[in-house]
């Protein structure tokens, strides 16, 4: 009965916050704005909040100590299953091509590319516990590097790569210099306001980078000097192998290239992790008081875990350019920077399996969605199911602003990590969300 | 001189919306001790519940500017301060006591939510509308540039001046004020003498909301044009303000408002209009590189 209440009042919060925003909407019309009313979706929203509510007192209702467990249990089950979950992922991601739908290789490349920027933001953010909103600055440094000096020196793809890197990584070191003394929350605006003033300056420093019309014409990549292109001349790769060239094997190269990409990556990563510099990153994540009086170099920890973060963020954006062919400032934006954190954070901060299954679902899965709903909606000939199809992609951004809320308030420490330490004395112990009360960022 | 003084004009009024959303972070980070990075959204639904209001009032036929003004004042306000105390209900208040990133995490999250609610119902196309108060007054002319103070600046300077002082008085003289500052001075040790906390810290989310409200207001009435995405670079540069006033001090707020209107204002004149949130965001930067307390603010000893 209390929870009927309850739902009651939350529903009507739900009407006075949605009533104006939702039930009104302005639309232009002949003479400037004008108001139209929307009742039904309001009170199919005002309904959501309602049963939602029902639903989560529900679930509340059980003890704490029960759901403490089931949590657990949840947490346990995940790690002994990514023991298979991994290899199955791995031989999917490589059997991928086969499938020799175009449509399939070029979201798995999309999916990658995620995993790969989640996997290097998970060095900062997830391992050294610093919060960077400005993460899609290196992206773009990348991105720009490997573009102006393709299109300026014509230097090929493989001996960009490394530069781009490079330069991201001293982007990256340029910017954790100043932030080293910033505690977490401020750390993240100022980051945040970096990555804007890089977006802004590629924006505007038309000289260099055309500004808002891009860069076009960034040359692809070769494989050893072939080339993928499609007249088949001599020295490409049709004519090497002596096949027809189709714009597919080029698709199918690009996908391996970032399937290695983000494999590196991660092996980098895991391989950090054992080394001192990865244990430092963990303990500063702890506690970066007890770091210091430890004798840990704070400034050195902070400072690799920056560079070698933005390394991979240049990397990914260098084979963003080479992909996409054109790079403009409008692909660089604050919302890439949180839809990489949100990979991250849904992921469990630290854990590289689940980064990647949480970019495959949020990226990936909901396509998947989409697709489902228009094959519903072609099949069933219902209006319904396509005209919410149609609508999803707008919806996708404030379902990860949503997940991220709901994630922090129901799971704080990720879906799959447990903060398991990745070196330990004797046993390992784990650190539960409910046995620490206040780390420092 | 005519271009300069209408430049001061121009950067009071700009600074007095920056003040006003700069009191609401750093109100919240005075007793809290967390960014609200979800503040800047509330303004800018603050400012869509105006235009809903206007243009709902012009339906219903009310046609006295200082009555439809002022209910659309009342309205703006009184929903966003339910924004406010939902989203402090639901995104933070459960993650009290939780690692230092939670909340800050969940805070962009709501951002972000918001951002896309307002996008996905409202439409991602600007929204102007007409001057609702047009005209002004002519100051001086020198040589041919006339200083213009126009009737909406003046109303935007008078309404910042009283909601302020209402809000000081709240905060000085009423018991509800003493409760918030004796949260903001220690949490636990309010807690322990009888203060009901989690009300309090609701009152600072419906208040700093109802104030992002009025900024939102303003900033409709002042540039006649709003879209969904005025919320981030509003309230980072609101943010910056609060920062450069000292965070957790309340007239350390206004004046950094003022000043960050006043730099962004002459930035643009005398610079490069492209670059001024550069400024902006490079002064943010500074301020919390060198001078992390800002103007009035106090030094935080950090306690192990």
């Amino acid at each position: 009965m209390t929870a009927l209440r309850d739902a009651f009042l939350s529903a009507l919060v739900a009407l006075g916050l949605f009533a104006p925003l939702v039930g009104l909407v302005t639309t232009s019309g002949d003479h400037g704005l004008t108001l139209t009313a929307r009742p039904i979706a309001t009170a199919v929203v005002v309904g959501l909040v309602f049963f939602g509510r029902l639903l989560t007192l529900s679930w509340r209702g059980r003890s704490r100590r029960e759901a403490t467990a089931a949590n657990r249990a949840f947490a346990e089950r995940i790690t002994r299953a990514g023991k298979y979950i991994t290899p199955v992922l791995l031989s999917a991601a490589i059997a991928l091509p086969l499938t020799g739908s175009r449509y399939y290789i070029d979201l798995g490349t999309l999916v990658l590319t995620y995993i790969m920027l989640g996997w290097g933001l998970n060095i900062v953010v997830g391992l050294a516990g610093l919060l960077d909103l400005g993460y899609v600055a290196f992206y773009a440094v990348g991105a720009y590097s490997y573009a102006l000096l393709a299109t300026t020196f014509g230097l090929g793809f493989w001996v960009c790569l490394p530069l781009a890197g490079i330069l991201a990584a001293c982007w990256g070191v340029m910017l954790g210099f100043p932030v080293l003394r910033l505690r977490g929350d401020y750390l993240a605006i100022v980051t945040l306001a970096f990555g804007e003033i890089i977006r802004i300056v590629l924006n505007n420093w038309v000289s260099l980078t055309n500004g808002p019309n891009g860069i076009s014409g960034i040359p692809r990549p070769t494989l050893f000097g072939l080339a993928f292109s499609m007249d088949g001349g001599p020295g490409t790769f049709g004519d090497f192998f002596n096949i027809e060239p189709q714009v597919i094997q080029r698709i199918i190269f690009l996908y391996y290239v970032i399937l290695g990409l983000a494999l590196l990556t991660n092996w980098v990563s895991l391989r950090l992790r054992r080394l001192p510099l990865g244990r430092a990153w963990e303990a500063l994540r702890e506690d970066e008081v007890a770091c210091r009086s430890l004798g840990i170099n704070v400034r050195n920890t902070k400072l690799t875990a920056f560079g070698i973060g933005a390394l991979f963020g240049g990397f990914a954006g260098a084979f963003f350019a080479t992909r996409q062919a054109f790079i403009s400032p409008e692909s660089f934006t604050f919302m890439e920077s949180a839809t990489v954190l949100a990979i991250v954070v849904l992921g469990g901060l630290g854990s590289q399996l689940g980064v990647a299954l949480a970019a495959i679902v949020m990226i990936g899965g909901l396509e998947a969605l989409r697709d489902f709903l228009s094959f519903l909606g072609d099949q069933m000939d219902s209006p319904v199911f396509a005209g919410i199809a149609s609508e999803l992609p707008q919806y996708r951004v404030l379902i990860f602003g949503l997940a991220l809320v709901v994630m922090m308030v129901l799971r704080p420490r990720g879906l799959v990590s447990g903060r398991t330490p990745s070196v330990a004395l004797t046993k390992v112990k784990e650190i539960a969300p409910d046995l620490v009360a206040e780390g420092r960022g | 001189m005519a271009y300069a003084l209408q430049q001061l004009i121009n950067g009071v009024t700009l600074g007095m919306i920056y003040g006003l959303i700069a009191v609401g972070y750093t109100m919240v980070y005075g007793i809290i001790g967390m960014i609200n990075f979800a503040h800047g959204d509330v303004f800018m639904v603050g400012s869509f519940l105006s235009l809903i209001a206007l243009l709902g009032l012009s339906a219903l036929g009310i046609t006295s500017v200082p009555l439809a003004l002022a209910l659309t004042l009342l309205f703006a306000a009184g929903i966003a301060a339910l924004y406010g105390w939902t989203i402090e209900r639901v995104a933070y208040r459960p993650l009290r006591g939780s690692f230092r990133l939670a909340p800050l995490i969940s805070a962009i999250g709501m951002s972000i939510t918001l951002q896309n609610f307002v996008q996905v119902s409202q439409g991602a196309r600007v929204k102007p509308i007409e001057a609702v108060i047009p005209g002004g007054i002519q100051i001086m002319d020198q040589g041919g540039f006339a200083v213009q103070l126009s009737w909406m600046q003046i109303a935007i300077v008078v309404i910042t001046l009283v909601i302020l002082g209402l809000f000081t008085w709240l905060v000085t003289k009423t018991p509800l004020g003493r409760t918030m500052r004796a949260c903001e001075q220690d949490l636990k040790m309010a807690s322990l003498l009888g203060i009901d906390t989690d009300r309090t810290i609701s009152v600072t989310f419906v208040i700093g909301a109802a104030l992002a409200a009025v900024a939102g207001f303003m900033f409709l009435l002042y540039y006649g044009v709003i879209d969904f995405y005025i919320g981030f670079i509003a309230g980072i540069k609101a943010f910056t303000a609060a920062v450069l006033g000292g965070i957790g001090s309340l007239p350390g707020a206004v004046l950094g408002g003022l000043l960050i209107g006043l730099i962004e204002v002459f930035w643009s004149a005398y610079f490069s209009v492209e670059y001024k949130d550069v400024a902006a965001f490079s002064i943010l930067i500074i301020v919390l590189i060198f001078m992390p307390t800002g103007l009035l603010g106090r030094a935080e000893v950090e306690k192990v």
